[in-house]
């Protein structure tokens, strides 16, 4: 994610600026120190760790240096033009690291600087046409070569020169601007790549607009049109006072310099190219010269009278980070720009009529996943492949989440059961599927991740809970232990409740009499409903195979149980208390199936529910029953637990008493036989 | 095979003292024992941990320090003031040496072993430090070091003898050996988890070679102190109650401490990181070998040796160290001594030597238990079913027609503490001795009336080399003796001269008996081998060589305590009987020897099973386990044995009650 850090002032002493700012800001050989040019008759090499100048030098008086200061890499010299003057009039030198410093005449020749040093009076000779003005050039290198490119207006054409100097070929492009002919361009920047120069230019409309330029032409000799593409609408206001400037970062960012409304105070922002977001922004109310320089981290700002230098970090790029930035953009120091266009909306407005034709796309790419994914999970797993299915099915949520039609279903099951995944590789998928209501891919998730956080596990609970009767019919539910005894359950018959609980204590004489009496009234059905399932078959394979087996920690799943509406809450302990029962059919106190839940599981869960919802519980008719046998049930437990702790210490008198007859025995006489 | 009715008796109230110091040598590989009645005991470690020597104790003589010094010369020193040497020859006191002061709390003997450093107090309070030379034969008083404000209760050497450290009460002083005076003076924290405690005694201090100084105190901790500047290097707090005493090895990378909850912690120098060189001391090992204060440490080169309130000796060996895996790498822990007794069969010949806290008049079927300053006379029960043989399964106890009678309670006179008793098999003679004093008593029965009268009192006059066990021949003709040094010496008793030795074995002999008719000498070592010597015919006898021959089985070799007593069977001469303290044994020449494949312990009868099988399995070892720790056991008559146990919870619940200790968080 990119981001601005604190600014800090270069120098305290404000620098001797003309109305239209710095001369320029160039690197030097050591990778902290800058030399600041003014606009003047003063260079000052700045380090900027240390925030001071190192030194400063001025030419004479009547004298005006005409173009930034730049150091030799080679020599580790400066040089100064002052007066324009060399053999012709200079625009700028340039120097980088590799090459020796070039100098660009202000008629377009290219001069290497120990040529011109060894010869000064040589001619010079004209490139341009007359009226045709260098406006902005920076120099390149590509592949160890210097690429020099200089854009030119004349009469509000604009036009690209590409001077390399491997193969001295010159060639000479014309922009074409498109619609927005009669804009001005205010500022361009450029980046390289092997082949093409990206050559990025803010206009006066406020747009930022990008051109691609070859670096080795095809055709050298012929005049070659090139046509700009939008590539950021509506970023700064045109009327700028100062103007407006833009400079690449690195591939995905640009930092714009300029106000974004007309009447909005100057800002610098950090956009992205590739997701076309803000990334960041800064307002800069002491007005700006309209110009800005990025080397190394930092950015060089004139704000107000001081030269700022702001650093900027970007971590690697991804959707997710730059929807998240969208979302809350936050960070002190920055501000979140409401008057910034929404990027969706500069994706153009095609989006609705190509509805139906999109979801095509979008089914035949899921197609072309589930293929591909299989060809992968094929192959031979190697030590990464955890991460990198995790990678994926983060790449697959990020897009379901920016385009909702999309939900390559097939290929995340396939992924959940590479057994490879956990809660913690790919955070959203649950969030995903529970918007979906994909209860199946939710049981496949309880069922394999290890680490799944427990407001994930009562978000999936209150799904299963609520989630319709007909969409469950629906849903392909694994019901694998479920379904062995959910028929028998109606021709088994249950032991008398009573007769259950006289183990340890007299239910005559038991305080809850009454209770008990009423009860028995209605036995006949009391056995009904707690011998047959509460719930459809599906719905308790979903609890009994997902949520039961879940891994918990009670003091965070309780308070997102406190959530489940009073219904539910019900419905759940109905169930859960039906498979206590069922549990207590056999000896071994287990539920038949393959993999069950425990009976601690069934129990946890109850008391976890209660302990969560019983103010609620207790206030509603039809848990009243179901209360009411939990309460005998415990107190039948604690009652074996009391008679079990007299047995305890019944036998340990025992043993104590024939302890102490085993030691009083100090003599005896006893028959010996050795074999 | 065998049927006996077996006396079995519990109520030899016998209690061990307590463990009050350990002292290990190297060079001979023996560790001196003190308990708290001043008794000393040597163990050969070599000898698989036989207490092979040992010195009575004295009412006065209560050892508070122990050291070996050059040339194997074992010192004590106690709370009267005196150091006493030990002769290890002649197993007496060699003689006894005024310290010039109150009690000794601690002693130290140089490096080389040449210097006696004694810690005494003077006065109420005051510590005194004392340098003696120590002269060939005898120690020599040098000089007196800066006189302390208080007690110095431990003592360490600087390995290259020029500083020592002394621990004393809230703080550490370091003296230059030259010149006597305190250099150092390092003051302890007297905080105890965060509670300030009155006083912190240092128990302990060791002196390494770079200049660290270990100290365990009674706050529970042990710590690491820089000599040099006096500063605190590490602490570590190990224990809830007093940490009492250190011992650290003589490479100096590990050392062991010993706490009052009964617990032993192992610390070794260990790299911080594998391959740097940067080490430190980390605790690496606690052990809960005793229930009680664990007074005294030891360290030698292979095992942590430890002892205390409990009165068990634990060895506990360092599997690192430990390269075969054999006697060596397990752990011991000695409880009792290692009696013996020697049997004069017939006539009032007496031969106390050994310590022997049993014997038995057969005869009268009278027991004599002796304790440290008291002996006590039992008369066994009877049974209306003795004599009847095959009246009771094997196991059943039998009703008693007659309880045991307690007869005489027989107190001695000075301080001194027996050494060995005897009751003659006639039941008519007692004879014991002290140190110093030989007496003879004659018992007259009137009925259920005993009169007890004093016949002898005789001074004990010592030979140069003592003598450790005695056998003497039923016909009264041969006189077997095992001395301190190897080999076993056989004496015609009839001309009063030496008929022969039996050949040297490298492990002391622990039991010696000479079997009746045949006179065939019966040896048992203490790495469990048993040799049968012919007197008369001054070899070996057919079966010993058979024996040596197959080898013992490999059970029977893995026994850890001695055998301790041997006897024989008057009507079966094929018999041997021998115990050891959890084993009974007959050992019947006519069956075939055990090989390692046959089962060596046969606890259960063998039922349902054809003669074939039975005569198939059964050989010349005839083992039962039923009686432990078994001190004890004799034939009293053909069909007739006496056992005498001592269960340790009998013991344990004569012992003060240890510190508790919480468990399980409550």
């Amino acid at each position: 994610m990119a981001a601005l850090e604190e600014e800090f002032t270069l120098s305290s002493v404000h620098l001797g600026t003309g109305p239209d700012g710095l001369l320029g800001v160039e690197q030097s050989d050591k990778t902290d120190q800058f030399l600041v040019t003014d606009s003047s008759r003063t260079v000052i090499l700045y380090k900027v760790s240390d925030q001071k100048p190192l030194g400063s030098w001025s030419v004479k008086q009547g004298q005006v240096i005409t173009c930034p200061a730049v150091c030799n890499f080679q020599t580790g010299e400066y040089i100064v033009v002052h007066d324009n003057k060399l053999s012709a009039e200079v625009y700028r030198i340039h120097s980088v690291q590799g090459t020796e410093p070039l100098v660009l005449f202000k008629e377009g020749a290219v001069r290497g600087l120990e040529v011109l040093l060894a010869e000064p009076q040589q001619k010079i000779e004209t490139v341009i046409s007359d009226e045709e003005v260098i406006k902005w050039t920076k120099l390149f290198m590509v592949y160890r070569h210097p690429v020099l490119i200089y854009i030119t207006e004349k009469h509000g054409a604009y036009f690209a020169y590409v001077q390399t100097f491997h193969s001295c070929v010159l060639s000479k492009y014309t922009l074409l601007l498109g619609q927005e002919e009669k804009s001005v361009i205010q500022s361009f920047t450029a980046s390289v790549t092997r082949k093409v120069i990206s050559l990025m230019s803010l206009s006066s409309d406020g747009c930022i607009y990008e051109t691609l330029i070859p670096v080795h032409p095809s055709d050298p000799e012929k005049s070659q049109k090139v046509l700009r593409s939008l590539l950021l609408k509506d970023i700064v206001s045109g009327s700028a006072r100062n103007g407006a400037a833009l400079t690449v970062l690195d591939r995905d960012h640009l930092a714009v310099l300029g106000p974004p409304l007309p009447a909005a105070k100057d800002c610098l922002s950090i956009w992205n190219t590739k997701f076309q977001t803000l990334q960041t922004s800064k307002e800069l109310p002491q007005g700006t010269s309209g110009q800005v320089w990025y080397y190394g981290e930092n950015l060089f700002i004139l704000h107000g009278k001081f030269l700022v230098v702001i650093p900027y970090k970007c971590e690697v790029s991804s959707l997710a980070g730059a929807l998240g930035k969208l979302k809350h953009s936050q960070d002190p120091g920055t501000h979140a720009m409401s008057h910034f266009v929404n990027w969706e909306a500069s994706q153009g407005s095609g989006v609705g009529s190509q509805n139906s034709e999109q979801s095509k796309r979008i089914k035949d790419s899921e197609k072309h996943i589930e293929v591909e994914l299989r060809k992968f999970l094929a192959t031979k797993r190697t030590p990464e492949f955890h991460t990198t299915i995790g990678d994926v099915v983060i790449g697959f949520v990020a897009r379901c989440k920016a385009e909702p039609s999309f939900y390559p279903r097939n290929s995340l099951m396939q992924l959940i059961q590479t057994h490879g995944l956990s809660y913690s590789l790919c955070p959203g998928l649950m969030e995903v599927a529970l918007e979906k209501t994909d209860v199946q891919m939710l049981q496949l998730c309880l069922q394999q991740f290890p680490d799944i956080p427990e407001s994930a596990t009562c978000a999936c609970l209150k799904l299963f809970l609520s989630i319709g009767d007909d969409s469950l019919k629906e849903a392909d539910v694994s019901m694998d232990s479920v379904s062995d005894y959910s028929d028998a359950v109606h021709d088994e018959k249950m032991e008398q409740q009573p007769k259950i609980l006289q183990n340890g204590f007299n239910p005559e004489e038991n305080n809850c009499n009454n209770c008990d009496q009423a009860l028995s009234e209605k036995h006949q059905d009391t056995r009904e409903e707690t011998t047959s399932c509460p719930v459809t078959p599906k719905r308790a394979a979903l609890f009994r195979n997902a949520v039961l087996h879940a891994a918990y920690s009670e003091a965070f799943l309780l308070p997102h149980l406190k959530d489940v509406p009073a219904q539910h809450i019900t419905l759940f302990l109905q169930y859960l208390y039906f498979l206590y029962l069922k549990c207590n059919e056999n000896a071994t106190m287990t539920l038949p199936g393959i993999h069950p839940p425990t009976l601690n599981q069934i129990m946890d869960w109850i008391c976890l529910l209660l302990d969560a919802n019983f103010t609620v519980v207790v206030m509603i008719p039809e848990a009243k029953r179901l209360l009411l046998n939990l309460y005998k049930f415990v107190k039948s437990q604690i009652c074996i637990c009391s008679e079990l702790n007299k047995i305890e210490v019944s036998f340990r008198e025992l043993q104590k008493l024939n302890q102490e007859k085993n030691n009083r025995e100090l003599y005896s006489i006893e028959v010996l036989e050795l074999f | 095979m065998g049927e006996f009715n077996v006396h079995r008796v519990r109520f030899f109230n016998y209690v061990p003292s307590g463990i009050r110091c350990v002292a290990y040598n190297n060079q001979s590989n023996r560790l001196a024992v003190s308990r708290t009645d001043g008794t000393v005991e040597i163990y050969n470690l070599s000898a698989n941990y036989f207490q092979e020597k040992f010195f009575p104790g004295h009412e006065s003589r209560a050892t508070e320090a122990l050291c070996w010094a050059k040339g194997q010369r074992l010192f004590s020193a106690g709370l009267n003031g005196e150091i006493i040497e030990y002769d290890l020859q002649a197993l007496n006191v060699k003689y006894a040496v005024d310290a010039f002061g109150g009690p000794v709390w601690s002693m130290a003997t140089s490096p080389s072993g040449s210097q006696l450093l004694v810690s005494n107090q003077v006065g109420c309070e005051d510590g005194s430090v004392k340098l003696f030379q120590i002269t060939p034969d005898k120690i020599q008083f040098e000089r007196n070091f800066d006189r302390q404000k208080s007690r110095i209760l431990s003592l360490s050497w600087h390995p290259s003898g020029t500083h020592i450290a002394a621990g004393s009460i809230d703080y550490i002083s370091v003296f230059d050996v030259k010149s006597g005076s305190a250099i150092h003076k390092i003051l302890v924290d007297r905080q105890y988890m965060g509670v300030s405690k009155r006083k912190c005694i240092i128990w302990g201090v060791a002196f390494l070679s770079d200049g660290t100084i270990i100290s365990v105190d009674s706050a529970g901790k042990v710590q690491f102190w820089d000599s040099a500047t006096g500063t605190l290097v590490k602490s570590h707090l190990i224990a809830n109650a007093d940490v009492q005493s250190i011992a650290v090895s003589d490479q100096e990378d590990s050392f062991v401490v010993g706490t009052a909850e009964g617990t032993v912690f192992h610390f070794q120098l260990v790299s911080v990181t594998s391959n740097s060189s940067e080490r430190q001391w980390v605790r690496t090992k606690p052990f809960q070998h005793h229930t009680h204060d664990v007074r005294t440490v030891a360290h030698s080169p292979t095992a942590l040796i430890s002892g205390g309130t409990d009165t068990h000796l634990v060895i506990r060996p360092l599997m690192e160290k430990v390269e075969v895996k054999n006697y060596d790498a397990a752990l011991r822990k000695i409880t009792f001594p290692h009696v013996s007794i020697t049997p004069n069969p017939q006539g009032p010949h007496l031969y106390p030597i050994r310590r022997c806290l049993i014997s038995c008049s057969k005869r009268k079927q009278l027991l004599l238990f002796q304790f440290a300053h008291h002996l006590e006379l039992w008369r066994l029960g009877s049974t209306v079913a003795t004599g009847k043989m095959g009246e009771g399964k094997n196991g059943d106890t039998l009703p008693l027609s007659k309880d045991a009678d307690h007869l005489l309670h027989l107190k001695t006179k000075g301080p001194e503490n027996i050494i060995c008793s005897c009751i003659s098999p006639c039941g008519s003679w007692i004879a014991y001795s002290t140190a110093s004093r030989f007496f003879l008593y004659r018992l007259n029965y009137e009925r259920d009336n005993i009169s007890l009268q004093r016949v002898s009192d005789a001074t004990v006059s010592r030979t140069v080399e003592s003598m450790c066990l005695l056998a003497v021949s039923p016909d009264g003709n041969w006189l077997a003796a095992s001395g301190t040094s190897a080999g076993v010496h056989v004496y015609n008793l009839k001309h009063l001269k030496l008929h022969c030795t039996v050949p040297a074995y490298n492990f002391p002999v622990t039991a010696l008996a000479i079997a009746p008719n045949t006179n065939n000498l019966v040896i048992a070592h203490s790495d469990q081998q048993v040799f049968e010597y012919s007197i008369p015919d001054k070899q070996y006898t057919e079966w010993s060589r058979n024996i040596q021959k197959q080898g013992f089985h490999y059970l029977w070799l893995q026994r850890d305590t001695p055998i301790t007593h041997i006897s024989f069977h008057p009507k079966r001469p094929m018999h041997i009987l021998l115990h050891d303290a959890y084993m009974f044994c007959i050992i019947d020449k006519s069956l075939p020897l055990p090989n390692d494949k046959t089962l060596l312990y046969n606890p259960l009868p063998p039922t349902n099973e054809s003669d074939v099988i039975r005569r198939r399995t059964a050989h010349a070892f005839k083992i039962s386990k039923i009686y432990k720790p078994l001190l004890f056991m004799d034939l009293l008559d053909e069909r007739t044995l006496v056992a005498v146990e001592r269960p340790l919870d009998d013991i344990i619940a004569q012992l003060p009650p240890p510190i508790k200790k919480k468990k399980f968080g409550t």
